[in-house]
This record gives C-alpha cells, structure tokens and sequence, in this order.
C-alpha cells in the first residue's frame, strides 16, 4: 500500500498518511496535533486546511465549511481528504488558535 | 406549570451519507429503523418507545438538526398551546398531517435562539419493539449495538437564552432544573424539563444562531455506558469524549460523532426533577466540574465543535 507524505507549512510538521487514511486520521495517530481535530466527520469545519500542493480525494464535506468556490482553492477539510500524492498544508486556523477563535462565549471561561 | 406539553417526540437530523448514517443509528446506536419516506428520510426508533419514530434522518449537504418536536396530551392542548404561542407574539407554521408519515399535525414555530420546535399530539402507536403490553419480557433480543432505549433530550447552542426561557417556561410550561450563571448573574446555560427528568432540552449560550450540539439517548447502567464506549473502539467510531460523569445533571456519560459529524450522547443516570423543586445552579467559574466532574476542567472540543 502507498504511504504519503504531509508537510504542514505552517507549524514544520511532516508526517506519513496511507492510502485510504484521511490525513487528520493520519496525524492522530501519530500523536501530532498539528491540525486542529474535531468531529473527525466533515461537519464542524474545525480541521479546514489548505492543500498548497499534491493531489487528493475528497470525501463527503458541509458545504458551509467546505464551499465549493472554497474546495477549488484547495481548502478542505483534513478529516475528508485521502492524499494521492505527497501533499503540502497549511493551517486555515492555527492549531492553537483556532478553538479560542471558534464562537463561544467568552463568559464560559 | 404544565401547560400540556408531555415529552420529547422526535428529532429531525441532516446527514451528509444516508447510507453511513443509518449504519451507525442502527448498527452502532441499536435504533431500529421503522419506515422511509419518498423525500428520502429514514425514520428510526428507540426499543422502549411506544410511537412509530423518534428520530429522523434527512440526507443534505450540511450537517446539523432541522427541528425537535414534543408530544402534546391531546389535540385540546395543541389547539391551546398555539394559541398561547400565538398571543405571546411567536410565530407559527402549520405542518400538515402525514408530513411526516403516520404523524399528526404539527406546529413549528422557532425560537430566538435561532431553533425549530414543533408540537403535536398525535403519531403512530406502534407500542414497545419486540416485546407484548401483556405479560411483556424484560427487554427485547435481537437489539444491535449499544441498544439505546429511549431518545431523551437535545442540547442546543445559540444567542437569546433569556428569551428562549420565557417561551419554554412562561407558554410552554416547562421548569428550569439546572442553570449556569457567569459573575454578572446572566444565565449561560440552562437544562429545561416537563418531566421528571433532569432535563428534556438545554441550551449553551453561543454567538451563532441554531447550533445543533448533541442528540442524546438514554441507557440502563453504567455498565452498559462503558459497554458502548468499548463498541465506539471497535467500531473505530470517532469519539468527543468520557466515558464520564457531568456536574450538571449527575448524569454518567460518554459522546461521540455520528459519521457527518453531529455529536450523539448515551447516558445513564441523572438526577430526577419535580415541580417543587428550585433550580440547581453552577458558577461559570466552575463551568469545568459542572460539564466533566472527573476532569473537573473545559474541553474546548466539547464547547465549540457543532453542526
Ligand atoms: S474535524 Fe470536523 S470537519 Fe474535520
Ligand atoms: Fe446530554
């Protein structure tokens, strides 16, 4: 089975997906927390990277996170993206900001 | 006070793979699948429940909850309640009989918190899953999965929580069970119940409107809670986080993603909530205890990952 490099350009990370694995599946497992992780189900748009490079499938998104005009520019969702080729990333939302970015509520903390 | 409004009926949730989905509310989830309809939604069952469906799946490109609707006592309330609603200034949509197949009429109306509800007061009685109203076994065999018994509530996160709570508790007559208040005294979460049950909806205040947090489904034990977080493994099911016990509620837990990416709870447990009773409170300071009493500090994921 072919195995795939990801390098994600904004934190310097590199790590191996195979092929059929998503790359946030491939990430956690690892133990590397590179891109944020969410729902792991093409739902919350929490994993939404960019693919600067290399080739992928995609599986099934919420086109409120994963628009088309969105997906043309090579923003996806990791959790939905099977590389096919090595891939370069880089984070939509930085790892560690992105939960303090997301909405809620700053008076439940 | 009652106002007519009995329990949680059902739950309308988007998918973005009809196919996955069902495999994991029935493979995984032990609902029971009851009927389809020609737009395409599959309606499913809890084995303890006595209607036809609690919970219907629609397949569209956005994940999330469409709506949740309560059962009503009898059309006499319905026809009261709307009424109610009416006068109170909300608006309300008249859902036809058989919309929703072998369910009566249904009124919708949405909340500002930016949430769809309905009430109704008729649907299929179907009676209890693989077991007799006379003489009935104790469970049913042939159950799949974690064997969910009933659906038991939504938690719902949006804006408005104050005005939400006059709709819910002024018209509809539910009771405040359990809240969390900031410093300020605002009120930023808050477990509603008509019902002995620690709660039947709840809402987490939240910027965004509409928000669909987690469907949640009611287990014996806690044996059978730690029974399904071994099948959430197995089945390599993606997991949010427990199994554990909350603050709030008591109720001992463990949640986990449906294969769009809409959060699912089984629990056991909980405390119980008459009318007598005055709400419990939690400080958001201790938000961390009240959500996960073990941890006893915030998972960010759990706050801030929704459909
Ligand atoms: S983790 Fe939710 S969309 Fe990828
Ligand atoms: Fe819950």
């Amino acid at each position: 089975m072919a195995e795939f490099q990801v390098f994600n350009r904004t934190t310097g990370d590199h790590f191996i997906c195979q092929e059929g694995q998503s790359v946030l599946k491939a990430m956690e497992q690892l133990g590397m927390k590179c891109v944020p992780v969410g729902c792991r189900g093409g739902g919350c748009g929490f994993c939404k990277i960019r693919v600067l490079e290399g080739d992928f499938k995609c599986g099934k998104m919420s086109k409120v996170h994963a628009p088309p005009e969105a997906v043309e520019k090579g923003e996806v969702l990791a959790c939905r993206i099977y590389p096919l080729t090595d891939l370069t990333i880089e984070c939509v939302l930085l790892p560690e900001a992105a939960l303090a970015k997301q909405t809620t509520t700053k008076t439940l903390r | 006070m009652k106002k007519g409004v009995m329990r949680p009926g059902h739950v309308q949730i988007r998918v973005l793979d009809m196919g996955e989905a069902v495999k994991h509310y029935t493979d995984l989830l032990g609902l029971i699948e009851t009927d389809r309809d020609d737009q395409g939604r599959v309606y499913l069952k809890a084995w303890s429940e006595v209607d036809k469906f609690s919970v219907v799946l629609r397949e569209a490109d956005e994940p999330g909850c469409d709506f949740m609707g309560f059962k009503v006592v009898d059309e006499a309330a319905l026809n009261q309640l709307e009424k109610d609603l009416v006068d109170y200034g909300v608006e309300v949509e008249q859902v036809p009989a058989e919309e929703l197949k072998d369910c009566g009429r249904r009124v919708r109306f949405t909340v500002p918190s930016g949430h769809a509800f309905e009430l109704y007061a008729d649907k299929k009685y179907t009676g209890k899953w693989g077991v007799s109203s006379v003489n009935p076994e104790a469970w049913p065999r042939g159950l799949q999965g974690m064997k969910a018994v009933r659906f038991d509530h939504v938690l719902f996160y949006g804006p408005e929580l104050a005005a939400v709570y006059d709709i819910f508790v002024n018209v509809l007559g539910f009771y405040l069970a359990e809240q969390v208040l900031d410093p300020e005294g605002t009120r930023v979460a808050q477990f509603l119940t008509v019902s002995m049950k620690e709660h039947d909806v709840a809402f987490i205040h939240h910027e965004e409107k509409g928000k669909f947090h987690h469907a949640s489904f009611f287990l014996d034990t806690w044996e059978a809670v730690l029974r399904s977080a071994d099948l959430i493994s197995m089945t390599d099911t993606s997991i949010d986080i427990g199994p554990t016990r909350h603050g709030l509620t008591h109720g001992q837990t463990i949640y986990f993603f449906d294969p769009s990416g809409n959060r699912n709870e089984v629990f056991c447990g909980g405390d119980y909530h008459y009318p007598d009773h005055k709400p419990i409170t939690w400080k958001a300071e201790d938000l961390g205890k009240a959500i996960f009493y073990h941890d006893r500090v915030l998972n960010e994921r759990f706050l801030t990952v929704l459909t």
